[in-house]
């Protein structure tokens, strides 16, 4: 394999990796947040209880996600220097603000939280928790919009004499109507995760628990927590769906081929339908070969353009339309397909769509067995909970990979209604100075290092989830420093 | 002033900031092998950075996230071409923070151990090698032009000149140096008692080796008012072996930090104009006009890192100021019950 290759799986492993421990960092900040303050507000211990519990997963969750961050910070360069070059005037800036504004408030005020317990006022400590939270959120918009800008690039003009992009508004950068759309849906990912992972968690003790004891004290505490996640759940999912929506609508101008792609239309049809699953040679040489299968008359029309008779370009026609307006060949002269690759944004669409049913199906049977004061008691019921707590995940994944793969094989995706130049294909962004064997070696150094750490962070959240919420004491402020730590490495 | 020039001093700002920080925690990492005898001891020592490491290696995500915007093209040449040191460097601060975080949270000798072994091994090894980098962009490296871009030409082998080597040695002693006064002043008893010594020790070698990359840089690489860099850092590294000898650790600490601004000023002092020079043809060197972004890029960076960065200072000093207290192996809880598989 080429440079370029290793380079893109490299890219894609440690992001997807990278995302795979974020949401739950994002969504589960503002959860523990809001048990904080219910303790606070209400001194009820419970609400101490489960900010002590599910504070300790997301802070194992935590260390992993700033690991596997950090590399993302730097990989642009190492095996991206070309793209870094074209890009840096832009995608630079958010990039330097996300750790400016986000990351310093994130990672100083988690310290505080952390250890602060002894050593701050009771609302103090809250109120650097609820900066580590916002830390998280805005560190999400920075990046969202460093991403967005590679889908639809705005604010920005081509230099022929330099040949970068350069960045003439940063107010558009910011604005970026791709980011407003993808923030929300990003964020609403991020509550159902960890909405999912707050619920599953109790219902997995709730049913427990009532198995050894059906009086259990702990069990008014674990309904809370299903309870509390099955409506962050229920409005995140509500959310995901308006705000998927209205990206699908987006996309449809902006990248008309990624949309084409995940539906695998050929032709350009009116009324198209959408299919739940296709067989046969998606890659796109053989038309014919693919049979769509339980189709929905319209809805692929109705997703991106909102009328169930719209008319929606096939990958034929915006093939032919992109090679003129873009160039048919690259620089090396080999003729440029400007379909990404249809198995794969196909497939990625419809599990990042369906794979959140698990989650409605969670959200719903807890809400209706814990309705008045009831306790989940059914073994199915945890069953449905183990299973649901990855799929989520699965789906967050899965749409990412939809995203970017269905923007091949640009690396920054021309804006059709700005600037033809401000384009770069992915091809043309790797880094000509880093050989294939460098690359091949820190892609499989990269690969085996998150694996092992991927064991530790997994049974170390299972192991601490199996334990159960502790046991707590009121905290209180040890004034000279005689007392053992509240919190101690 | 022009823009880009500003940009250079920024980063130059936030790389002194980033050395001055997590220096005394890659030191303390380092010494938790060197210094404290048992897991009591060990956990003393890790709990001193416990709650500022994180907020300290932002630091340095700073920089690289503001050298990409302001220099893009020495964000690619510099992170492209050093990419197995980077490499390296990178795992060790993954390995790091994980090994911080997880290491009490099973309570087995065996599993403490071995994060142990992680957090000791991912200090030296970055200590080693941002000496070892920072001396090569003073030094140059083999850039060419490639196609139109300023490219690094040269291999792995490349980077490991003496004078690399050297630097190398110069940032781990600092770090060593930085970490024992640092530790001396946190920790109380007969551990802060050991860090002192050990300070007093490391801080003559530190000396030693910095004072002569410092006039090796001076006169192979460097210009004229850069001698007022060594100047300062001279005193400072002399200070700082008065200081740790009288036991005065916070005069010592400001000393030592003293020097790294002082070595932060020689490196990039004797790089300007140049932010990568090429040891090729001067006229492949990267410069701070030729590597940096537009003049509106660079404006409206000024404006966010003008703004933000005080912020950030304010907030961070109150977190040291809240946890100013010395920790004694007294303030160190009883491990969780916690096993690795469930009983
Ligand atoms: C939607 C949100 C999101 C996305 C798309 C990304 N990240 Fe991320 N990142 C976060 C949301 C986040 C976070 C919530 O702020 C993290 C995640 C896990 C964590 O624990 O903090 C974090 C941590 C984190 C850190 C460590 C910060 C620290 O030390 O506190 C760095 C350097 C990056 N990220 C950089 C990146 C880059 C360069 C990305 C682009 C490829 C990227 N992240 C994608
Ligand atoms: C600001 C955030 C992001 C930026 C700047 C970014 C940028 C890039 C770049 C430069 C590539 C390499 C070109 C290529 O091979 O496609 C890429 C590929 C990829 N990215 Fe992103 N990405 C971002 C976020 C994410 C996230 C959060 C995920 C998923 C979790 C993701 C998933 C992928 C995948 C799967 C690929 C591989 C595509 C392929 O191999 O063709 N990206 N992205
Ligand atoms: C009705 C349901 C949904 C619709 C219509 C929808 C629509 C979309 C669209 C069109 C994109 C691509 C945006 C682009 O390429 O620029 C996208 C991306 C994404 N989706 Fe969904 N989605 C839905 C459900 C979900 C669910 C359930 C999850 C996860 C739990 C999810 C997570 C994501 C993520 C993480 C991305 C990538 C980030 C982004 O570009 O916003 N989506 N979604």
């Amino acid at each position: 394999m080429e440079a370029l290759e290793l380079a893109r799986w490299q890219f894609g492993i440690t992001t997807v990796y990278h995302f795979v421990l974020v949401p739950l960092t994002i969504g589960l900040s503002i959860l523990v947040a809001i048990m904080q303050t219910a303790w606070v507000r209400t001194g009820k211990e419970k609400w101490l209880r489960l900010t002590k519990f599910y504070g300790k997963l997301l802070l194992i969750n935590f260390a992993l996600g700033v690991a596997t961050g950090i590399v993302q910070e730097f990989q642009f360069g190492m095996n991206w220097s070309n793209y870094s070059r074209f890009v840096g005037d832009i995608f630079g800036a958010p990039l330097a603000m996300e750790a400016l504004l986000a990351f310093f408030l994130e990672s100083t005020f988690l310290g505080l939280w952390i250890f602060g317990w002894d050593k701050l006022p009771k609302k103090l400590h809250l109120l650097t928790l609820w900066l580590f939270a916002i830390g998280s959120t805005l560190s999400a918009y920075f990046i969202i919009a460093a991403n967005s800008w590679m889908q639809h690039p705005v604010g920005a003009d081509y230099n022929p004499e330099t040949g970068r992009a350069e960045m003439n508004s940063i107010l558009e950068v910011l604005t970026n109507n791709t980011t407003l759309a993808a923030f929300p849906h990003v964020i609403a990912t991020a509550f159902l995760v960890s909405g999912t992972f707050v619920a599953g968690i109790a219902v997995y003790w709730m049913v427990k628990r009532h198995r050894e004891d059906a009086n259990h004290g702990d069990l008014p505490m674990y309904r809370t927590a299903a309870r509390f996640g099955a409506v962050t759940m229920l409005l995140a999912g509500v959310a995901v769906i308006i705000t998927g929506d209205v990206q699908g609508k987006l996309l449809a101008e902006q990248q008309p081929i990624k949309m084409a792609a995940a539906e695998g239309l050929m032709a350009t049809e009116t009324g198209a339908s959408f299919s739940l699953f296709a067989l046969g040679n998606l890659a796109g040489d053989d038309p014919d070969s693919v049979t769509h299968f339980i189709e929905i008359p319209g809805l692929t029309s109705f997703l991106f353009t909102g009328d169930w008779d719209g008319e929606v370009r096939g990958i034929n026609d915006l093939q032919s339309e992109y090679a003129e307006r873009y160039g048919a060949t690259d620089a090396a002269g080999e003729e440029i397909e400007y379909r990404p690759n249809l198995l794969v944004t196909y497939w990625s669409f419809r599990l990042m769509i369906g794979l959140a049913a698990f989650s409605a199906a969670l959200a719903l049977t807890i809400l209706w067995f814990t309705r008045k004061g009831g306790i989940t008691t059914k073994p199915w019921m945890k069953a449905l909970a183990l299973i649901s707590l990855p799929m989520p995940y699965l789906a967050a994944s899965f749409g990412w990979i939809f995203t970017e793969m269905g923007r091949q094989p640009f690396v920054v995706a021309p804006n059709p209604d700005g600037v033809d130049m401000v384009m770069l294909l992915t091809q043309a962004g790797y880094s000509p100075s880093v050989s294939a064997g460098e690359v091949a070696f820190s892609l499989v150094v990269f690969t085996v290092v998150y694996a092992i750490l991927g064991v530790f962070w997994f049974k170390l959240i299972q192991r601490y989830a199996v334990e159960g919420a502790p046991q707590v004491e009121e905290p209180t402020i040890d004034e000279d420093g005689s007392r053992p730590l509240s919190f101690a490495y | 002033m022009d823009l880009a020039l500003i940009w250079f001093v920024l980063i130059a700002v936030l790389w002194t900031g980033y050395l001055v920080l997590e220096g005394f925690d890659f030191g303390v990492g380092m010494l938790m092998g060197l210094l404290a005898k048992d897991n009591k001891e060990r956990r003393v020592a890790l709990n001193t950075i416990g709650p500022v490491w994180d907020g300290n290696e932002v630091w340095l995500l700073t920089a690289g996230g503001a050298t990409f915007a302001a220099f893009p093209e020495w964000y690619a040449t510099l992170f492209s071409g050093f990419y197995l040191p980077l490499l390296l460097i990178l795992l060790a601060l993954i390995v790091r923070a994980v090994a911080i975080e997880y290491r009490g949270k099973i309570n087995d000798p065996k599993w403490r151990q071995r994060w142990d072994w992680a957090i000791i091994g991912s200090a030296w090894i970055p200590s080693i090698l941002w000496g070892v980098a920072f001396a090569n962009l003073v030094r140059g490296v083999p850039i060419e032009e490639v196609d139109g871009r300023l490219e690094y030409v040269g291999n792995f082998f490349d980077l490991l000149s003496p004078f690399a080597l050297l630097g190398g040695l110069v940032t781990l002693a600092l770090f060593l140096s930085h970490g024992a006064i640092f530790l001396a002043l946190k920790t109380s008893g007969d551990f802060s008692k050991r860090a002192g010594d050990f300070a007093k020790k490391i801080s003559v070698v530190a000396l030693a080796l910095a004072a002569v990359w410092a006039i090796w840089t001076q006169l192979a690489y460097s210009v004229a008012w850069t001698w007022a860099a060594v100047l300062v850092a001279a005193l400072g590294l002399a200070a700082v072996a008065w200081f740790t000898r009288t036991e005065s650790f916070g005069k010592a600490f400001v000393a030592n930090a003293v020097v790294i601004v002082g070595a932060v000023v020689l490196i990039f002092g004797s790089m300007y104009p140049d932010v990568m020079p090429s040891s090729i043809d001067p006229q492949f060197s990267l410069t701070v006009d030729n590597a940096s972004s537009t003049d509106y890029t660079l404006t409206v960076m000024t404006w966010v890192a003008v703004i933000m960065t005080p912020i950030v200072l304010a907030y961070q000093a109150w977190s040291y100021w809240v946890f100013r207290r010395r920790i004694s192996t007294d303030n160190i809880p009883e491990h969780n019950e916690l096993t690795f598989f469930k009983k």
